[in-house]
């Protein structure tokens, strides 16, 4: 491992452990998707009610877009090697490789059809409906009349994109959007029949080649998609999953953008677990990673005069000898003055348990899951019937019971990294307006041991007889405020990490050499108006004096009793900006005769100014003149 | 170091009643000691055993009594011989009183260090006090402790007791415990001293903690509730992984005889210009490049440190939330405590009613953190009230990160409702599953929790530094198995199993586990197998079954053009796409189909079922853009009827209007549209 590259992570926290999410996340496989979006007039004309209190409506179009678009900005982030391609059909112009009517493939240069994105495909794309009636319009692609299939010719064009890479190592998908439920509506009689039929039969040869097509119907509450129309035959859904497919009509525009997105991503599995429930009884779980810090990528080097990456290398040195070694696979422990030496062999024995299997130990109640046992982010569990008939039957009994009784399990899990204590919560399904918000499953949460936690409350007990306790008073002021500063509908998925959001915004500014660089709102700041509100002010103002009386803000400085050294920092800036004004600086530096000022003098400058006053002579005069910007 | 070196004296019941936790006393107090000797070497450790037979130690000498403690070790800087004599303690064969050993350890500490080296003389007493202590000469024993507890704060000493209880105990006499216990509560309140009491012998490992980490805040100053609203808190860790420990390269290449030898290996990292393997590019002349998409975009240092985001250090509230909104898995890292700046009243005071409130209301807050200037981050997180039960500890809130939208992802599963009935659970394996869950317990009432995190050791750990010491002795040792105790922490345990046979029972035969025949021919599954070992083991697997939604239901798999029904054998041969050759081999073997029926025709009886192929054979064509396929058979087959003077059949081809494939039709084709038409017309005039 590089550490030189990890230090250099502008986001790691000093405390990170490097192998926390490595370990967990083997995502081998890569995936090529190809958004097949339905440009009919219809896309354009329908609209979604917006919600309540924004009355601007928005075309299914335009709602396709922005989910691609969203899309696209998280997969040049998170998995930048999977391939996509954008593909309108219905469309008045074509581009595509057969030259099929009806069928356009949108591109941007420097860029195969199917290809990784780049950032001038994601701004451009982003731009795309400014120019779509011009450049590639939007027309039915189906006339009676006509032997014209546009969908036919959508799926051939999205097969033949899809035609590079083995099935077995890439995941291909077609995410079709649409909101034509009958696509073969306007035609009649024997023709309808076989033109539905031909697409079908396309269909299937896609999926027979290993492609699967997933449809992203979009509704309307007057006119609610109907699957069993058409598409549950091309997608080959079944009857019993027809319903489960449905997308509630009459949703909000929120909620169906939202599902959509759910939809877009294709779930991955960490692990396969063996869960040893007692004796002959062991269940098959998969494991995913929902809850994963996202970290900007790794820093690749770069030679600064070609721009071209560097290939790091690493040699041992034996440091006695000064030879060459190979990679060692012995390592020491120094102890009692002596270095103790064990083989990697033997370092691996001491860690292993019954590696990979999950032991369940027994059940205690969610009360006993205090909420200073966590160490790292949570793996989801989900059963699986592929290699064990029974597995999930015995989950949901065991998932029912845990809920009803309000218990976790607590089970040994005998992972490669840190063999540990796991928590296991059976959480319900949490559906709301028409999607799931939690999975049904369970969460498994590592448990930290003895050695993990700290005693830090007990080093900080008070003396004897001091007042600890708030009164009933104080607690009633601080349910006041409680109340007051309410945010009602929170959920953890509202704030975008700013940090991160501006690293990328850099990024792409950069990468298209655009000289600006867009401003990054910072939704995780607090809300200062709704704080600046009189009734959370007066509840404020009540707890304050209740818990400090009257004179909290005396009290304050009081407390935050300037410490000698501050004291006299303060002192100096003070006489350094003083003296500083004593002397015309840009005539001095003007004339090149700040050298000839003194250390002590040159500091006035720099005090009072703020910047720091370490360095030689040279460093001082540079760093003011850079100040100056001469 | 040296200044925060710490001095402790282990104060070890050894009396009849304590001999079957010796062994665990043994493991826990040289776990200790050697992990001083790698983390804090200069510390000092002294060892004092009572319920002894003998009586050695100097208070005895000098002031008489004090029998039947032994001082074992006098306080010395850690060393080798203090794990070996921790190792293999003597078993004693009187009752000890505990109050006497506490004067002997206190007498030690106060005769070596006297008023110095305040607040890191720590006592450490293990014990299981069933046996009275003496009735004192004066006053009562209450007092007789509280004198003694006063002298401790007053030489800054600090006391931890761990008191074995429930199992740990054979036929003790309550009254006596009750006693016992009331006084060294008042050890506890006088002098903050923590006491711990364990029920089993995981927990007595547990219970001591072995290595002495002094905790430094991560933030102090304000918790801003509102620009004018701050309370000063004080940011500790409350958990952090104790990780396992980073071990040296060790390199032989030293000569033996070298007793300087290190032993290291140094890593050297060198860069290298992919064009020029051999040349190495210098630190400076090295620029960090960030990946976006296929580019790396080169940023210098001082570029970003301009365009970066540079949140400003401290602590504000966005609000409070019911708790039901703040999932308990959601959770993502170690977690922190804010507690009140140390002798700020009203700062604790805000801290409790804030705590308090929260409690009763069922609210948790929500906080925005930067902890430290310069942090290239924020940090979205829970506070959760944490309410002291101990009249002098302060409340305090716990903080756990929250995940960003970014860190999410929302994977969709299907409902446990949906699955067809048979995988559901019946009424009877419900309740098979509510008694396993039931029963199988871990925290049973009026008992001591088990497996409570704060009090079971890391194994791992725990084998490691007992391998260490083993190795230390003897090089070539190897890896110890788990002993019993730590393998009540990897394993379900024993007793609890046999207690509840029949639940077991019950459950095991309530279910159903079936190897899955299907499993071994799933290409799904093989696939995502590979996602989850990474290993490519798909070799042979069988070429059906793209899709994830569409099951192949049985369909026998038609590889050649049969005489019953060859439309349908055709169609099936084309819509078989697990290789692209079925297209090419349908066709031709539809071809001969024709040939042979039109052959094989007697005066025209097959000519219907050649004109269906033909028809067939043509819309394929079309679909699968193979239009040459057909025009060439089509001439081909109009020669050989006119050779054979098969005229029947070019007549009704022309009544089916069945004619070559047009560009119109096809986009491959060469045939124009009038070339079409013109080949059935042109056909006419011969017949």
């Amino acid at each position: 491992m590089d550490f030189e590259h990890e230090s250099d992570d502008p986001f790691r926290d000093d405390e990170d452990d490097p192998d926390a999410h490595l370990s967990l996340e083997k995502e081998s496989t890569k995936e090529y998707v190809v958004y097949l979006v339905d440009a009919s007039p219809k896309m354009f004309t329908s609209t979604c009610p917006a919600s309540a209190d924004d009355q601007k409506e928005e075309s299914h179009f335009h709602i396709a877009l922005s989910c691609i678009s969203q899309s696209l900005k998280n997969q040049i982030i998170n998995r930048s090697y999977d391939e996509l391609a954008i593909c309108f059909f219905n469309t008045r112009e074509k581009r595509n490789i057969q030259e099929l009517s009806g069928v356009f493939v949108f591109n941007v240069p420097e860029r195969d059809y199917l290809d990784r994105p780049t950032a001038r495909l994601i701004k451009e794309f982003d731009r795309i409906e400014e120019s779509f009636a011009k450049d590639i319009g939007s027309q039915h692609g189906i006339v009676p009349g006509t032997r014209e299939n546009s969908l036919y010719n959508a799926i051939w064009v999205a097969q033949a994109l899809l035609r590079k890479g083995s099935a077995k190592t890439v995941d291909k998908r077609v995410l079709l959007f649409t909101n034509e439920d009958d696509p073969f509506g306007c035609i009649k009689g024997a023709i309808k029949s076989d033109m539905k039929r031909m697409t079908l039969q396309r269909a299937k040869d896609a999926q027979d080649l290993g492609i699967s097509i997933e449809l992203l119907p979009l509704s309307h509450p007057s006119d609610p998609f109907n699957v069993s129309q058409f598409y549950a035959e091309l997608i080959g859904l079944e009857e019993d999953e027809l319903a489960d497919f449905m997308p509630s009509s009459g949703i909000k525009l929120e909620d169906m953008k939202d599902q959509l997105r759910k939809r877009m991503f294709k779930k991955r599995i960490v692990k396969k677990l063996k869960f040893i429930i007692v004796d002959g009884i062991s269940i098959e779980l998969n494991s995913y990673a929902l809850i994963r810090p996202t970290v900007p990528g790794a820093i690749t080097w770069l030679d600064s005069v070609t721009n071209q990456p560097l290939k790091s290398e690493r040699t041992f040195i034996c440091a006695d000898t000064g030879a060459l070694v190979e990679e060692s696979t012995k390592r020491f422990h120094p102890y009692k003055n002596q270095n103790i030496v064990f083989s990697t062999k033997e370092l691996s024995e001491i860690k292993r348990f019954s590696t990979g299997h999950l032991h369940l130990l027994g059940f205690k109640p969610l009360s006993c899951l205090r909420d200073y046992y966590n160490l790292k982010p949570s793996t989801f569990l989900y059963p699986s019937d592929e290699a064990m008939d029974g597995s999930i039957c015995i989950f949901i009994a065991l998932h029912r019971s845990m809920i009803q009784l309000k218990r976790f399990a607590v089970a040994f899990y005998g992972g490669s990294s840190r063999p540990q204590l796991v928590a296991l919560i059976a959480q319900d399904e949490i559906i709301q307006s028409g999607g799931q918000i939690e999975p049904p499953g369970m969460h498994m949460i590592s448990l930290p041991y003895s050695d993990d936690i700290r005693l830090v409350e007990e080093r900080h007990s008070e003396k004897v007889g001091m007042v600890t306790r708030a009164s009933n008073d104080q607690i009633k002021k601080a349910a006041d405020v409680i109340k007051r500063i309410d945010l009602k509908d929170f959920s953890i998925c509202q704030f975008a990490n700013p940090g991160l959001q501006r690293h990328y915004a850099v990024l792409q500014a950069l990468a298209l050499e655009e000289d600006e660089i867009p401003e990054i709102k910072d939704e995780t700041l607090p809300d200062e108006e709704g704080l600046a509100r009189p009734g959370v002010v007066k509840a404020l103002e009540e707890f304050k004096t209740s818990v400090y009386g009257e004179n909290y803000d005396e009290e304050c400085e009081a407390n935050a009793k300037p410490s000698e050294a501050s004291k006299k920092r303060k002192a100096q800036a003070e006489v350094a900006t003083k003296e500083c004004e004593n002397y015309d600086w840009g005539e001095l530096a003007d004339t090149g005769k700040l050298k000839d000022l003194t250390v002590v003098e040159l500091k006035y400058y720099l005090t009072a100014h703020n910047l720091p006053v370490s360095g030689k002579k040279e460093a001082l005069v540079s760093r003011i003149l850079t100040h100056m910007k001469k | 170091m040296a200044r925060n070196k710490e001095a402790l004296v282990l104060l070890l019941d050894v009396g009849p009643s304590m001999h079957s936790v010796i062994p665990e006393i043994e493991k826990v107090c040289s776990m200790l000691v050697e992990k001083k000797l790698i983390f804090t070497k200069y510390d000092e450790v002294g060892v004092v055993l009572f319920g002894t037979e003998d009586t050695d130690n100097e208070l005895t000498e000098e002031v008489g009594g004090y029998q039947h403690v032994v001082v074992l070790k006098n306080i010395k800087v850690v060393e080798g011989d203090i794990v070996e004599a921790l190792q293999q303690l003597p078993r004693g064969a009187t009752h000890g009183d505990f109050l006497d050993a506490i004067i002997v350890g206190m007498d030690m500490l106060i005769k070596k260090f006297g008023e110095t080296n305040k607040g890191k003389k720590r006592l450490c007493l293990i014990t299981n006090a069933q046996c009275p202590i003496k009735e004192p000469f004066e006053g009562t024993k209450e007092e007789q402790v509280t004198t003694i507890a006063k002298q401790m704060i007053v030489h800054g000493m600090r006391m931890e007791s761990i008191i074995l209880r429930g199992k740990l105990n054979q036929d003790a006499n309550k009254k006596i415990m009750d006693e016992n216990d009331q006084l060294l509560r008042i050890f506890s309140t006088e002098t903050s001293a923590r006491s711990t009491y364990v029920e089993n012998p995981v927990s007595l490992l547990g219970a001591l903690r072995t290595r002495n980490i002094t905790p430094s805040t991560i933030f102090k100053g304000d918790l801003e509730l509102s620009p004018k609203l701050r309370i000063k808190v004080l940011v500790y860790k409350k958990t952090a992984e104790e990780k396992f420990p980073t071990l040296k390269k060790f390199s032989d290449k030293a000569a033996s005889t070298d007793k300087f030898a290190t032993h290291e290996v140094k890593v050297d990292y060198e860069y290298k210009s992919s064009q020029e393997p051999d040349k190495v590019v210098p630190p400076d002349q090295r620029i960090k490049g960030y990946r976006y998409g296929p580019q790396i975009v080169p940023i210098s240092q001082a570029e970003w440190d301009a365009v970066k985001f540079k949140p400003e250090k401290g602590l504000k509230l966005l609000g409070f939330t019911d708790s039901s909104n703040v999932l308990r898995h959601q959770y993502m890292k170690d977690v922190n405590v804010f507690i009140a700046e140390t002798g700020n009243t009203k700062a604790t005071l805000a801290l409790s009613s804030l705590a308090r409130a929260m409690k009763e209301m069922n609210k948790v807050a929500i906080l925005r953190c930067v902890w430290r200037h310069g942090q290239a981050n924020v940090v979205i997180g829970v506070l959760t009230p944490n309410l002291s039960d101990k009249e002098n500890i302060p409340d305090s809130l716990y903080f756990n990160v929250l995940p960003f939208a970014e860190d999410v992802r929302e994977f969709q599963f299907p409902s446990f409702s949906n699955f067809p009935a048979p995988i559901q659970p019946n009424e009877q394996q419900l309740e098979a599953a509510a008694n396993l869950v039931k029963m199988l317990d871990l925290a049973p009432q009026g008992k001591e929790e088990v497996l409570l995190p704060d009090f079971t050791p890391n194994p791992v750990l725990e084998r490691f530094y007992r391998y260490l010491e083993l190795k230390s002795k003897h090089a070539d040792a190897a890896v110890p198995p788990l002993d019993d105790t730590l393998k009540k922490i990897t394993e379900p345990d024993d007793e609890l199993l046999q207690q509840n046979k029949s639940v077991i029972e019950k459950f095991r035969r309530s279910f159903e586990l079936k190897e899955n025949p299907r499993h071994k021919k799933s290409r799904r599954l093989l696939r995502e197998e590979r996602y989850g070992s990474g290993e490519e083991n798909s070799k042979g697997e069988i070429p059906a079954l793209a899709s994830n939604l569409i099951e192949d239901k049985s369909n026998v798999e038609v590889d050649n053009i049969g005489d019953l029904t060859p439309v349908q054998d055709f169609e099936a041969m084309f819509a078989r796409r697990d290789n692209p050759d079925w297209v090419v081999k349908a066709i031709d073997a539809m071809k001969n189909k024709i040939h042979d029926l039109i052959e094989d025709s007697h005066e025209g009886d097959n000519n219907s079922k050649a004109l269906e192929c033909l028809a067939a054979l043509r819309k394929g064509c079309i679909n699968e853009q193979e239009p040459k396929q057909f025009n060439n058979f089509l001439r081909d087959l109009w020669s050989f009827c006119q050779e054979k003077s098969l005229h029947g059949f070019c007549d009704s081809l022309s009544s089916k209007g069945i004619t070559l494939i047009p560009k119109s039709e096809a986009a491959d084709s060469e045939v124009t549209e009038d070339e079409a038409r013109s080949f059935l017309v042109k056909s006419q005039p011969k017949v």
